[in-house]
């Protein structure tokens, strides 16, 4: 496995990869989400567990199991923390913590044992409070831009993220206030998945067949939960806007569905309202696994769109990049990191933005192709999984350490191995 | 282990051993890791007030830990304050000012933390306004970690090196030829201490290596003039003996 990734990243990559993990030989490092399939954290932990293990390291994966209320409470959850004002009442929140509880019963011997527990996200995130005999680096990965959070739901959940040893974020902006050592390491992709690795002409074609795309008229593509923060309504009016003057235009608005996300439904009947019946917009509910349809209809397509109005990292933005396409994206989170003004696609802010750049690219295919190239690049040095892996491997290096150093929260900012 | 317990003949052998390591140039690699303080400025005065008492190593982070960051092609300006200031707080004269502010004359952090602060309080004296505009996006004040590990290559010869300089990682890059000037007294990068050892032998090439500016290239930009430059000086040399 390392072997085929240093076909892509370089060797030299996969070498420091093995050095970072020599100190971290046969550690027990575990990982916890709330979801097995479908959205990012699990499309990540999917590739990134089995190469910790090829590096020698005891990784896991567990996921934690709910019902439809708890799933219900984390939706909201994780809207406040990106700033919708959600109240959600308190039976719900003794759900949510009753529900950590019963998971802690299944897991707290395997968890209270482990060297490192990566606990993902707000859903499993009160499962520390119930393993009071860990033994090892509790760690709380948050991957939503949490940086304006409703206040009442962020002072439930902060009481159970302070015993951690150290969190992590995408952004510096997305930091909270935490006693603890915030470090930043923004998510990635795997290269090598279903998702992104390459794909023949006739497989795209055959894609196209299938939702009856023509593939001599442009094609331009959101592929995204079907949520309010990705803004998919701004998508079809940027479209409208822009068919006026590319009258040829193709609109693919395709989003997969996650187990733990029940608003999905309620948005993707709005869409489908906004999109009036018109004939050139397919919009795709795809089944959780259709990796590589989404591969497909993203080299399908000239623009890649990700109008989010809030997102962590925006790891479709990523993806698109990686296939060589320039991105219209919301001036929000992490897109910021990887859309770069003429140089790998256009920050945009409105409907209004959003058609005037499809306008500018689709006049100028030669433009089409040189951002794209420089937006693969920008993913190969940045944003493939071995980047991702190398950081979190340094964390858990530096946190072998015992403290030291000065200030606020006290840390030894050079640590020497070998 | 006491270090009394040790055996003489032992303590001799490990002299000789850290001798040959003094001799040799001991390769090293580094992998950086971004950690938030949790300080934020909105205004340039905040940036200012948090400046005066931020840790050292933050202000370093942000000279220079951009050179193992997300970064596209060349930065516009060559240190996050000066970036911000002008993609944030929009005062362009104070954003080219800033990044006119060059970490290479300031072996000790804490004159450079000086001069940020006289540059920054200069602007505040010329522009009441200043005190008050409000950025259109925060200044995140960031530290970092950084693991060194040892890659176990020796080069007891620089021309051996020479030939190895162009496959380096970036990282090793950075440990080398830029975290060096902080760890090491003399404020020189590795090469050129290692060079010192050699009396007068690589004193041309340690005077064309501390012309070479660190802080307008990318990592893998000051890899290929590093490897030109050990070519230049070490080839030849190399060519005549065979």
């Amino acid at each position: 496995m390392l072997e085929k990734y240093a076909q892509v990243v370089g060797q030299d990559v996969i070498d420091q990869l093995q050095q970072l993990a020599e100190p971290l030989q046969g550690m027990k490092v575990i990982h916890v989400n709330s979801t097995r399939i479908g959205g990012g954290v699990a499309e990540i932990l999917t590739k990134l567990v089995p190469l910790m293990q090829e590096l020698g390291i005891d990784a896991s994966w567990e996921v934690i199991a709910g019902d439809d209320d708890f799933f219900q409470c984390t939706k909201s959850m994780h809207n406040a923390l990106q700033g919708n004002r959600v109240d959600i009442g308190d039976s719900l929140l003794q759900h949510y913590e009753q529900i950590n509880a019963n998971n802690a019963e299944q897991l707290r011997d395997t968890l209270e044992a482990a060297s490192y527990v990566f606990i993902h996200d707000p859903q499993p995130a009160a499962l520390l409070k119930y393993c009071p005999n860990r033994q090892g680096k509790w760690l709380w990965r948050c991957h939503i831009d949490a940086s304006h959070p409703y206040r009442p739901i962020w002072r439930f959940l902060q009481p159970f993220l302070n015993s951690y040893e150290a969190s992590i974020f995408s952004l510096a902006a997305f930091a909270r206030s935490l006693p603890h050592l915030k470090y930043i390491i923004p998510p990635s992709i795997d290269p090598l998945s279903e998702k992104n690795i390459d794909i023949d002409r006739a497989e795209i074609d055959e894609v196209c067949d299938r939702f009856s795309l023509d593939r001599e008229r442009p094609i331009i593509a959101q592929i995204s939960r079907f949520d309010r923060f990705k803004d998919p309504i701004g998508v079809i009016q940027a479209y409208q806007q822009a068919k006026k003057y590319i009258p040829q235009l193709q609109l693919v608005l395709a989003g997969g569905s996650a187990t733990d996300d029940p608003e999905g439904q309620m948005v993707l009947n709005e869409v489908k309202t906004a999109a009036a019946g018109d004939a050139d917009v397919r919009i795709l509910l795809l089944p959780p696994d259709a990796h590589r349809t989404i591969n497909a209809l993203q080299r399908a397509a000239d623009i890649i769109l990700q109008k989010s109005t809030k997102e962590g990292f925006g790891l479709t933005v990523t993806e698109g990049m990686w296939k060589g396409k320039p991105v219209i994206g919301g001036d929000a989170g992490g897109i910021r990191l990887q859309v770069k003004n003429y140089h790998t696609g256009f920050l945009v802010n409105t409907p209004e933005g959003t058609a005037l750049r499809l306008r500018y690219l689709l006049k100028q295919p030669e433009k089409i192709t040189e951002m794209g190239e420089k937006a693969k690049e920008f993913v190969r040095e940045n944003f493939l999984i071995t980047r991702q892996l190398r950081e979190y491997l340094t964390l858990m290096v530096a946190l072998l350490e015992p403290e030291g150093g000065s200030g606020e929260t006290p840390f030894r900012e050079r640590i020497e191995l070998g | 282990m006491d270090s009394t317990a040790i055996s003489e003949e032992s303590w001799e052998d490990s002299q000789d051993s850290q001798e040959q390591e003094m001799d040799a140039f001991a390769l090293k690699d580094c992998a950086l890791i971004a950690i938030a303080t949790g300080k934020r400025a909105y205004t340039l005065k905040e940036l200012r007030d948090t400046l005066q008492t931020i840790d050292a190593d933050s202000i370093y982070h942000h000279f220079w830990g951009g050179l193992l960051e997300p970064r596209f092609e060349e930065r516009e300006y060559n240190n996050d304050f000066a970036a911000w200031v002008r993609h944030g707080l929009h005062d362009y004269p104070l954003a080219e000012q800033l990044a006119m502010v060059d970490p290479i004359l300031h072996f000790d952090l804490e004159d450079l933390r000086q001069e940020l602060l006289e540059t920054i309080e200069e602007r505040l004296d010329e522009d009441e306004s200043s005190y008050w505009r409000v950025a259109t996006r925060s200044f995140e004040f960031m530290r970092s970690q950084i693991v060194v590990f040892d890659t176990y290559k020796r080069w007891q010869e620089p021309e051996a090196l020479a030939e190895w300089l162009p496959s380096l990682s970036a990282s090793s890059i950075f440990y080398h030829f830029i975290d060096a000037r902080r760890r090491l007294p003399e404020g020189v990068d590795d090469f050129r201490y290692w060079f010192s050892h050699f009396g007068d032998r690589y004193q041309d090439l340690c005077q064309e290596l501390s012309r070479l500016d660190p802080y307008f290239e990318t990592l893998t930009g000051l890899r290929s003039k590093l490897a030109q430059t050990f070519q230049a000086y070490l080839q030849p040399e190399k060519n005549n003996r065979e």
